[in-house]
């Protein structure tokens, strides 16, 4: 079977080396690593936002070669920024990336995502976290195949975490499109299919949850290890001696 | 949003319809005489001025609001961003310097000479910079332009410079010929009729860079075009008709009152408005008391300075609040 996502070589100069990455249709992928591991830059040059090298498909198609039209169908891209500068209504803020009008979509978003109540207020003028929604809302919107979703769990409080973990299970479920979250709470990839691990520009691991949790490079790669149920720093191994 | 356009598109027609003919007297009196005389002095001398008052205004509100989307900030326009003062100094350089007077020609130099002050602003900002730092870095390079174009005026080989660009860079339609207002609205319509066609993309850059780009519209290549086809109608139109201030910030505002807050379906609203606006400015001006002509550039910087402020100041509030 052809997997969903397609990606060779793709490269971001000084932030991310060449990366080949094959994702199952229906499947969800967190991406987790340090601040400034190249979270942010691979899922930016999936999006083909920005790459130095390579190239991505979506379904066996190029994404650098898709129409714009084309492409709100194969991939959304949230960026971890919630800022929003002009006063748009939240309705007509999900709507932005379809190229036509599809109300009862949004509609339908707004139920899920239980933003009804704000739906008329211009979003700039809401909280971080209910913005963070409405932004989510935005780029599940045009149905796409391939979910890119920077932090998409960040600026949420815990019911909202588990509610759009929840969502996302049931889009990918439903639809057999793939998403890639990446996110700081490491305790949150038991939710996922498959962990990849980046540090330092390249993946570092790509393993299931629950032997990622458990795996070496992940305690190697954040300095923290797990004991008694616990997260904490990791001791520094002796005194480091110059020979 | 169709039916406020309609209503603004009607409103503009009406105004320009009356910014032609008025004031009635002096037509009539000269068609009791004359009545072909009175035809020339409708279409010779107050046709290019309509068109111009009204063209002029609608560059003004279609590039404010496109500087506006791209800069993702709603104080950016023509005047804030230092374009209108570049093409001012491309005018002077190409008029006093180069000794031309084709006004195609000079619409060229304007259009470089804002082009130059755009690609300025965004080397000195940024592209998507803080208030703060685009309101200082198109300060800076406004201020620098008019000094550049106050030293080319005194320098100049014509000692009669300074006095006879006094009224040209000022901004007024006093007095300018038909080819004059071919040559301003001609490239100016052509680079806003292009400019419409990136609404949409302005309208996604509402979420941001990188979702622009993952949709296919790549901001840089938007931001060139933006800054390419605005230098070209702000240009073209300041280097007949001078700098006017204000309506390139105002228009865009107020056209997103119709748009929902959208800034690239504004273009169009805030071109009406932009035109309906100038129109009216230059009515006023026209019937000014004491016969003393006041250009309509310092009628609309006048009456847009408090409002500009009060802009700044519900920023500041916005900001404050956060």
């Amino acid at each position: 079977m052809t997997p969903l996502l397609k990606a060779r070589a793709i490269a971001l100069a000084g932030r991310l080396d060449p990366t080949d990455l094959d994702i199952a249709a229906g499947s969800m992928v967190a991406l987790i690593g340090p601040n400034g591991s190249g979270k942010t830059s691979l899922l930016r040059a999936l999006a083909a936002i920005e790459m130095s090298g390579g190239n991505a498909a979506v379904d066996d198609e190029l994404l650098s070669s898709a129409s714009p039209a084309h492409r709100s169908r194969l991939l959304s891209f949230l960026p971890a920024s919630r800022d929003l500068v002009w006063p748009i209504r939240a309705r007509e803020v999900i709507g932005l990336g379809l190229t036509g009008p599809e109300p009862e979509r949004v509609d339908e978003l707004l139920d899920k995502l239980e933003l009804r109540a704000l739906a008329e207020r211009p979003a700039n003028q809401l909280s971080t976290g209910e913005r963070a929604r409405v932004l989510l809302a935005r780029a599940l919107a045009s149905s796409p195949r391939l979910l890119l979703l920077d932090e998409a769990l960040s600026n949420l409080d815990p019911y909202w975490v588990l509610k759009t973990l929840e969502l996302l299970r049931d889009t990918v479920r439903g639809t057999r499109c793939s998403a890639i979250v990446s996110l700081h709470d490491i305790d949150r990839v038991e939710a996922f299919d498959r962990v990849l691990l980046l540090d330092d520009g390249r993946i570092a691991a790509d393993l299931p949850p629950k032997v990622m949790l458990t795996s070496e490079e992940l305690t190697e790669c954040f300095r923290i290890e797990r004991s008694e149920n616990r997260w904490r720093i990791r001791p520094v191994e002796g005194p480091r001696s110059s020979p | 949003m169709t039916r406020p356009f309609v209503l603004l598109s009607a409103g503009l027609l009406l105004l320009m319809v009356l910014h032609l003919l008025l004031p009635l007297g002096p037509l009539l009196e000269v068609r009791r005489t004359d009545s072909r005389l009175a035809a020339l002095l409708l279409t010779e001398l107050r046709l290019p001025r309509t068109l111009l008052a009204a063209g002029y205004g609608a560059v003004l509100g279609m590039t404010g609001a496109a500087m506006q989307a791209m800069f993702a900030n709603p104080l950016a326009s023509p005047d804030t961003t230092g374009s209108s003062s570049g093409a001012a100094l491309g005018a002077v350089l190409g008029a006093y310097w180069f000794g031309i007077v084709d006004p195609l020609a000079l619409a060229a130099f304007g259009a470089g000479g804002a082009g130059l002050a755009l690609l300025g602003l965004i080397l000195l900002a940024g592209r998507r910079s803080d208030t703060a730092t685009l309101l200082l870095a198109g300060v800076a390079i406004a201020l620098a332009a008019g000094a550049a174009t106050s030293l080319l005026l005194a320098l100049a080989p014509s000692p009669f410079a300074f006095y006879d660009s006094f009224e040209w860079l000022m901004g007024s339609f006093v007095d300018r010929s038909l080819p004059q207002a071919a040559a301003a609205l001609i490239p100016a319509g052509l680079a806003c009729a292009l400019l419409i066609t990136r609404a949409r993309a302005l309208d996604l850059m509402a979420l941001g860079d990188d979702v622009a780009a993952s949709l296919g519209y790549p901001p840089r290549r938007l931001g060139r075009e933006v800054v390419a086809l605005s230098a070209i109608a702000v240009g073209a139109c300041v280097s007949v008709c001078g700098a006017i201030g204000f309506v390139g910030l105002i228009a865009p505002y107020a056209a997103r009152r119709i748009s929902g807050g959208h800034p690239g379906r504004a273009l169009l609203p805030a071109a009406a408005i932009g035109a309906i606006l100038l129109v009216l400015a230059d009515l006023a001006v026209r019937f000014a008391p004491a016969g003393r002509a006041i250009p309509v550039g310092i009628l609309t910087t006048v009456v847009g300075t408090p409002l500009f402020v009060w802009l700044l100041v519900g920023m500041r509030h916005r900001m404050l609040e956060r």
